[in-house]
């Protein structure tokens, strides 16, 4: 190996812009850090903040019109900005690697695995074709594919999502690189995989002395891996230290708005996150202050006009604020009184109801007299939402809740069971039935970009409802009620004329939250209202519902795949597990004592620092068969002989605790 | 601070991208204006027969030259724009019309209704489309609205097929859940949100396909079922300077006029293309 005692990338004031018709915008802009041998380095930021296009530029993977305008990046003493093409061919692959965001497109679909995971050794002259395929199905092995020689032969459909990334990071080591770059890898993936794919990464640098740069939007997810990281904002890093530090009393007030916009699932229930308001400056024409003295509520008089540089506020620590520049730390967020819900009487009859639903999907036949696969996306749910409770559904991509909530809807029909809505059993309604009771019903969908129509402004969507049920006979009478509704979930009245491309995604969602409302609904279904957006946004969008739940008084089935989230808003959880609840009961208590081994495991899987860490084996079972008795039971590391054979009925174990399990309790962290 | 690289010529990049697209839409709107103005413009009456001068090469008093009755060829074929352009813009517009019906129907219904109305589609697809129109054009009798008729029964079903497919994409995004949760009535969510958002790319087919129906109606005619004889018309005036070898300027003009025609609408068409899509817009 050469030049071990040099650190192996060191960058100095990197400057990245794109040319566009407008002007230069300036993505990076003096960017600096030094990773030594075996070192990690996490980049963290809101979308936009940079950290991608500062990868990009690392290994000079950026196309016109981005160009690298100045600074240097030195790997092992080599100057990057200087290699020739045919130099960069050498270095990209074999010294360094990098791992991509979406693991679906990242391979190459019609060449099988094994060659994908040898193109490389050979073409870099690393390995001779007959050892590097023994290399190949090796790594593979160490990156946890299950029977690898198998996995060899296969082609990238025939993988799920998480063993595409294992595949992608098998490529990525195959060389022995000295650094990896991973940007977003997990982002994709759900987080039992999540947990699978970060242990492999900290086992990379521990047992190969891998240098790694991480990128990512979730501080847990850096926790994890990072020793340090560096806070990107406007295409600066405004602070760099471990990330322990950063995560328990971060010095710049980004990072501290960051740290406490995202919910953690030992806070309290019911208590607002800090959110900051308004969005990162132009980066066409930054302010001439602190890019972030617009939103920055601890600012200065001097923050607007002077540009604070990276300065050391403590050993080992750097800080871009003026405000923390001696050393002082920011102060906690205020912690807001606990909310108020008004407690549902038990005996009040359910607002909604659902019993033993089961929702398949007939898949189109595999040739002419073949059988038609089905999907069984919901396999008997039961459901009780009383008025004025928030009902949370976690689980993993495919267990079946988005379909559930479209079930709940009826935007789809059930294929068995019973649907009763305040008493009415509508289980069988008809498209025509059940438009007088759409007004009762409201829906936030989870992309803010697709859930509404890009043709239409604003204001005319949310008059639509008002005028399609006569609740205003024109559209100037709409008007009125329009404005209310665009207030309430704070957007400003002259936006109405506004087309949905002109809102960013967390304005959307208020959009799409104010069309829910405007019939003024009993019940809102949130299917994964947060799941698109930076935890700033998240955090302004999660506060927003929680006042209108506390103001209008709504019922909310919420969906959402993030625990904390789910714990944060709601009063009540199921998880889900491959179509059916396998465990039911009040939030704060499900999460702080689970009692399905699957619970266990997601709480576990967490990225939150200091959090005793379940990594489950294995994915979830196809949903094109069921597997007999418990579907978990594949992965359960309590698993006994009778799991295989009788499937455990959701049982009441302790009072409001429901879980469906042989052996309830029996495993814990 | 770093000396900031300039922007490459902005007028370079648009030129790249929009030049033919400008070019198609200045040929198209040339030959909109000629059709509009033929009277102001024409030298001659179109039917204007001088036998005398038959045959002349292009001159001063006739530009183009006389046909084999001594009409004047330029005078000819600025009418002649006024007739290709109708049958064009009416064969399309009203296949567009009919096909986006029939395709945006079958999406949202789906099912039984669907079935029945694609495999009609297919069915009316599955014939050679200029054999198909030779034969009712024949069957109907020759004239301009009969050979228009005839070309629309096998011109919409290319649009059934793109209205079904791009608003079935349509009818699977959120807004259209969204609106159904709101309890909007199927009329009003084809309307309003569905046929609104897939009028972009039928709004490319659609000019594409003028130059193709100007050129299948001129071959109509060509083969002598467009146009009842005197009336100018392209397709009839090169079927009737087809064997006039020395007297090129018969057949040659009529020819450059279609060819511009379809160049123009093509250049348009795909012009229009690019600007619609996000991909590459804006960069």
């Amino acid at each position: 190996m050469t030049g071990s005692g040099l650190p192996v990338l060191e960058v100095e004031n990197l400057q990245t812009v794109f040319l566009t018709d407008a002007g230069a915008v300036r993505a990076v802009d003096g960017v600096s850090f030094t990773i030594g041998p075996g070192e990690t380095l996490g980049l963290v930021g809101e979308s936009g903040s940079g950290k991608s296009v500062t990868a990009l530029s690392l290994m000079r993977l950026l196309e016109e019109p981005a160009r690298i305008i100045g600074g240097s990046v030195r790997f092992q003493g080599c100057d990057v900005l200087e290699m020739s093409g045919e130099e960069l061919r050498d270095w990209r692959g074999d010294r360094a690697a990098m791992v991509f965001q979406d693991p679906m497109t990242g391979l190459n679909p019609v060449i099988r695995i094994l060659r994908q995971v040898t193109e490389h050794m050979v073409s870099h002259g690393r390995q001779t074709p007959a050892k590097a395929k023994l290399r190949a199905v090796d790594l593979l092995r160490r990156m946890g594919v299950a029977a690898p020689e198998r996995a060899a032969a296969s082609f990238p459909y025939q993988f799920s999502g998480g063993m595409r990334q294992r595949v992608m990071l098998a490529i990525g080591v195959a060389n022995d690189p000295a650094l990896l770059i991973a940007d977003e890898p997990t982002t994709a993936l759900d987080v039992t995989i999540q947990a699978q794919i970060l242990d492999l990464m900290r086992g990379l640098n521990q047992e190969f002395g891998t240098a790694i740069v991480l990128i990512s939007h979730d501080l847990g997810v850096i926790g994890t891996v990072c020793r340090r990281v560096a806070v990107m904002y406007a295409g600066e890093i405004v602070e760099e230290a471990e990330t322990a530090a950063v995560l328990t009393d971060p010095r710049h007030p980004y990072a501290w708005a960051l740290v406490n916009a995202v919910p953690r699932l030992d806070s309290p229930a019911g208590t607002r996150l800090v959110s900051i308001e308004g969005g990162p400056p132009s980066a066409l024409d930054p302010p001439p202050g602190c890019r972030f003295a617009a939103r920055c509520p601890f600012k200065l008089a001097r923050c607007e006009t002077d540009h604070p540089p990276l300065m050391e506020v403590a050993p080992g620590r750097r800080a871009r604020c003026w405000v923390t520049m001696d050393g002082t730390p920011l102060p906690p967020p205020p912690v807001a009184a606990e909310a108020a819900f008004r407690t549902p009487a038990p005996e009040e009859r359910p607002l909604l109801e659902g019993h033993d639903l089961v929702k398949h999907f007939p898949l189109s036949r595999l040739g002419f007299f073949g059988k038609r696969p089905v999907v069984h996306a919901v396999n008997g749910v039961d459901l009780r939402l009383r008025r004025g409770e928030a009902l949370g559904i976690v689980g993993e991509s495919g267990c079946g809740k988005s379909t559930l909530a479209r079930l709940v809807t009826r935007l789809h029909a059930p294929t068995s069971g019973t649907l009763r809505f305040d008493g009415q059993d509508i289980t069988h309604f008809t498209a025509a039935e059940m438009r007088p009771l759409r007004p009762r019903m409201g829906m936030v969908f989870q992309d803010p970009y697709a859930s509404l129509n890009p043709r239409m402004t604003v204001g005319d969507a949310l008059a639509e409802p008002l005028l399609a049920h006569g609740r205003a006979a024109t559209r100037a009478e709409a008007r009125g009620r329009v404005l209310e509704l665009m207030a309430t979930v704070g957007l400003k009245p002259e936006w109405a004329q506004r087309f949905p491309h002109e809102f960013s995604g967390g304005q959307r969602q208020r959009v799409s939250i104010a069309r829910s409302l405007a019939l003024e609904p009993d019940l809102v279904v949130a299917d994964e209202p947060v799941s698109a957006l930076d935890v700033n946004v998240q955090a302004q969008v999660l506060n927003l519902m929680l006042d209108l739940r506390e103001r209008l008084g709504l019922s909310y089935l919420f969906i959402a795949h993030d625990l904390a989230v789910v714990r944060a808003f709601c009063d009540r959880v199921a998880v889900m597990y491959l179509g059916r609840i396998v465990e039911e009961g009040p939030a704060q208590e499900l999460f702080a004592r689970p009692l399905h081994p699957y619970t266990v495991a997601l709480t576990s899987a967490v990225p939150e620092p200091g959090r005793e860490r379940v990594v489950l084996a294995g994915e979830p079972p196809s949903t094109l068969s069921l597997p007999e008795g418990c579907a978990f039971r594949a992965r359960c590391p309590v698993a006994q002989p009778v799991c295989a054979e009788v499937r455990p009925p959701l049982a009441e174990v302790a009072p409001g605790r429901l879980a469906a399990c042989h052996f309830p309790g029996a495993f814990s962290v | 601070m770093v000396a900031m690289p300039a922007t490459r010529p902005r007028w370079r990049r648009r030129l790249r991208r929009y030049g033919p697209a400008w070019v198609g839409s200045a040929i198209v709107l040339a030959w909109i204006l000629v059709a509009l103005f033929a009277p102001l413009i024409a030298p001659y009456p179109p039917q204007a027969q001088d036998i005398v001068n038959r045959l002349t090469p292009p001159s001063a008093d006739h530009w183009l030259g006389t046909d084999v009755l001594g009409r004047d060829v330029l005078s000819r074929l600025i009418f002649g724009a006024r007739l290709s352009l109708l049958a064009g813009f009416s064969v399309v517009l009203l296949g567009a019309a009919i096909g986006v019906t029939v395709g945006i129907i079958a999406a949202w219904a789906r099912g039984f209704v669907d079935e029945a109305l694609m495999r009609f589609t297919d069915l009316v697809l599955c014939f050679p489309p200029i054999i198909l129109a030779l034969a009712i054009a024949a069957a109907l009798g020759i004239g301009s609205t009969n050979t228009i008729l005839a070309m629309l029964v096998v011109w919409w079903p290319k649009f059934a097929r793109l209205a079904r497919a791009l608003a079935l994409v349509q009818r699977s995004q959120e807004y259209v859940e969204a609106a159904t949760v709101l309890g909007l009535k199927p009329v009003r969510i084809l309307g309003r949100h569905i046929l609104p958002n897939t009028l972009g790319p039928l709004a490319v087919l659609i000019t594409l396909d003028l130059g193709n129906a100007i050129l299948t109606f001129a071959g109509l005619s060509f083969l002598g079922l467009g146009v009842v004889p005197p009336t100018a018309e392209w397709g009839s005036m090169v079927a009737e300077g087809r064997e006039l070898v020395e007297q090129w300027w018969v057949a040659t003009f009529p020819g450059l006029a279609i060819l511009t025609v379809v160049v123009g609408f093509n250049f348009l068409g795909d012009g229009l293309r690019d600007w619609l899509d996000p991909r590459t817009r804006g960069r």
